[in-house]
């Protein structure tokens, strides 16, 4: 039972950091910007754990980098190449991918990574790790995570508010639209990151987009779809790890399934209510 | 080397049908992905290749063996069903195009994830090596596996051949090939259904992860190359199936080293190579075309400045030195030096008495850039009612780009004037 709690404590601190910025990612129609860093990140990872060995710290910073870096890539391939942007996104972020495959495939004797945990992640383990304050440290770090996060959207709300619903009228008002454009990048990277270690590469997609398109159905104002997105992610982490349970099967997996499930829910009600 | 000479004789009865296998794939891959990447849906590549895991998967616990038509079946059908419910997310929600691919990739992938640990945790002795869909495995390619995946590719290859025509309509022109009756709905159902072919064929070499690259990169590459859609077919299915054979030899000649992502690493090299040396907007090419540029500028700069001196001086052709022309622009003297020699060369001036001279060929030119000047000026005011202050920057840019043709055009319309804004007299 506690690890049970612990578990989806976890998911739910995770699924919230990603929900934040998914926000603004749907809002931006960036979406797949987010799927291209939560792959990307992974040669960062790699590298940190060749170098440092299992230092979080290290990973985060090493992978947060990367995540920008193919950011920035990727807008320098479209205006430079004049490739479409989705185009630019699938060709960095498969190399990324590639690289950091290679990479984990390379030192798969010599560090604990393996292409197992790039895929389902620890969430599953984080019971089992060491406690301090009698909470595993982890936890603690997602925690300072979605504290961070949660101050960088509140301290700088306007900025996000207004680069991301009216980019000429922000550039007009004297907003420095490309710093808040990659402090948003930077803040997907650390969340992607974050995830990473809980859920793997491939299904922060969900934490990202999820959550955000429900609370984007359901919601009128951004105020209110950031707080429906925690919520519902929050939900989804909390049904999905039963289900997993349940079915004795990838608890990140169900989390991904849960959430598609309350998505088909939530948009058959809306369309219900709006027939009514 | 031994190795090498192994390999590229296909010498081995095991590498040659990975050989083949990955070059068919990738020639499908390639060619499907340059439509849709010319359709800018290229990402459908990715949902579509995260999608196909649920059926994989189902495929799976139906059947209880790993037999490739069953799984590629179950991968086409969930990978099709992926593309309807993209489709329906952006009719019938308020999300975006961007958003309702990730929503379906992520729960479809999802979903993969969570039959594929439960396979796993159950005993079935058959299920190991079931998640080498993932990342790809293409050493495991066998005799059975290359006629499947090929006889895909082959598909893929008749069909693109035989609706070329159509298709390149499609993509260059959408409302062109409405007007002309043709069914773009069902092309567009078509190009879908051959992309979600190619991604089952493709995920035996490369993995679900890594298919969208095997469509995009090639794409990218050979848009550096041509315009045009024959050529750029070929380009990157050329591309598409060195990288595969490169791919293969770097996991055949290095252990432990992963066939998929190299193939993509390889097909990005290719890209970024092609990005530099490509002859269509490819860097070298555009720093070129930039340096004639500013280089046919200054010439013809020059010799306008050679028929300011010679219109001031009263109609007589003049005589110039170096210095007079520094005292009227800024250049630098050896900048200034090359091109007087060049201007030599093609005739336009010639040297006389320490100085240089206009020959009546470089002042027919010179004439004619004062002229362009001048009548651009005028057209600024006149129809776009700018102030004469402000017109001259602007045809000091345009006078070196106007054709002929503008040129007459120009001329009819502002009916031949006598005087620019500033006075000055247009020459004819």
């Amino acid at each position: 039972m506690v690890n049970a709690f612990w578990i989806i404590i976890a998911g739910s601190l995770v699924a919230a950091s990603c929900a934040l910025p998914g926000c603004f990612l749907l809002l931006r129609r960036q979406s797949l910007v987010g799927d291209a860093i939560s792959h990307a990140i992974l040669p960062g990872i790699a590298i940190a754990y060749l170098f440092f060995g299992r230092n979080p710290w290290v990973i985060w910073i090493s992978a947060t980098c990367f995540g920008l870096f193919s950011t920035i890539l990727m807008d320098w391939i479209h205006y430079k190449t004049k490739l479409q942007a989705d185009t630019a996104i699938g060709v960095v972020f498969t190399f990324f991918f590639a690289i950091g495959i290679i990479l984990v495939s390379f030192f798969a004797g010599n560090v604990d990574i393996d292409q197992e945990c790039v895929l389902y992640g620890e969430i599953a383990y984080i019971p089992l790790e060491n406690k301090w304050l009698g909470v595993p440290v982890s936890i603690w770090r997602q925690l300072i995570l979605l504290v961070f996060i949660i101050a960088a959207i509140s301290i700088f709300y306007k900025q996000f508010l207004i680069t991301t619903f009216d980019e000429e009228f922000a550039k007009l008002s004297g907003f420095q639209t490309t710093v808040w454009h990659y402090a948003l990048m930077g803040i997907v990277s650390l969340a992607t990151v974050v995830s990473f270690e809980a859920v793997g590469a491939i299904l922060v997609i969900s934490f990202l987009v999820v959550p955000a398109a429900i609370a984007f159905l359901l919601a009128h104002r951004l105020i209110s779809m950031l707080i429906i997105s925690v919520i519902v992610s929050i939900i989804i982490s909390f049904a999905g790890y039963w289900l997993a349970i349940a079915f004795n099967a990838s608890i990140a997996g169900a989390m991904a399934v849960v959430s598609g499930i309350s998505f088909i829910v939530i948009w058959m009600y809306e369309k219900i209510k709006k027939i009514n | 080397m031994e190795n090498f000479w192994k390999f590229v004789l296909l010498s081995e009865f095991h590498v040659r049908y990975v050989v083949i296998g990955c070059t068919l794939i990738s020639i499908g891959t390639s060619i499907v992905g340059v439509f849709v990447s010319l359709r800018k849906r290229a990402l459908l590549g990715d949902v579509v290749s995260h999608a196909v895991l649920p059926g994989i998967c189902l495929a799976f616990l139906w059947k209880e063996e790993k037999n490739p038509i069953w799984l590629g079946i179950g991968a086409f059908i969930s990978g099709w069903l992926a593309i309807v419910c993209t489709d329906m997310i952006r009719r019938y929600s308020k999300l975006k195009e961007d958003a309702s691919l990730a929503i379906v990739l992520s729960i479809f992938f999802g979903a993969g994830i969570m039959l594929l640990t439960m396979i796993q945790q159950s005993d079935n002795a058959s299920q190991a090596g079931l998640d080498s869909f993932l990342f790809g495995k293409a050493a495991s390619i066998t005799s059975d596996d290359v006629k499947i995946f090929g006889g895909i590719a082959l598909l893929i290859i008749i069909t693109i051949t035989l609706l070329y025509k159509h298709f390149q309509i499609l993509c260059f022109d959408e409302m062109f090939a409405k007007a002309i009756g043709l069914p773009v709905k069902k092309m567009e159902l078509l190009l879908s259904t051959l992309a979600v072919l190619a991604v089952v064929s493709g995920i035996q070499s490369v993995g679900v992860v890594l298919i969208s690259g095997m469509l995009i990169i090639p794409y990218a590459a050979a848009r550096f190359w041509t315009n045009r859609l024959s050529v750029l077919l070929l380009i990157a299915a050329l591309i598409g199936s060195l990288s595969s054979i490169g791919g293969v030899y770097v996991s055949y000649t290095i252990s432990r080293m992963p066939t998929g992502p190299w193939i993509i690493v390889i097909a990005f090299f290719f890209a970024f190579i092609s990005f530099i040396f490509g002859t269509n907007k490819g860097k070298i090419v555009k720093l070129l075309q930039n340096w004639q540029y500013q280089r046919k500028i200054l010439d013809e700069n020059i010799l306008k400045t050679f028929y300011q001196i010679c219109e001031k001086s009263g109609g007589n052709i003049s005589f110039c030195s170096v210095e007079t022309i520094l005292s009227k622009r800024a250049y630098s003297p050896l900048k200034l030096h090359n091109a007087l020699q060049r201007l030599w060369k093609q005739g336009y001036i010639k040297p006389e008495k320490k100085c240089w001279k206009l020959t009546p060929e470089g002042y027919e030119k010179g004439k004619r850039i004062v002229k362009l000047h001048r009548l651009w000026e005028v057209y600024l005011m006149e129809h776009l009612k700018l102030n004469p202050e402000h017109v001259h920057n602007d045809a000091e840019l345009i006078e070196h780009i106007i054709t002929p043709e503008l040129e007459k055009e120009l001329e009819e319309k502002l009916r031949y004037p006598q005087y620019d804004p500033h006075q000055s007299p247009i020459p004819y």
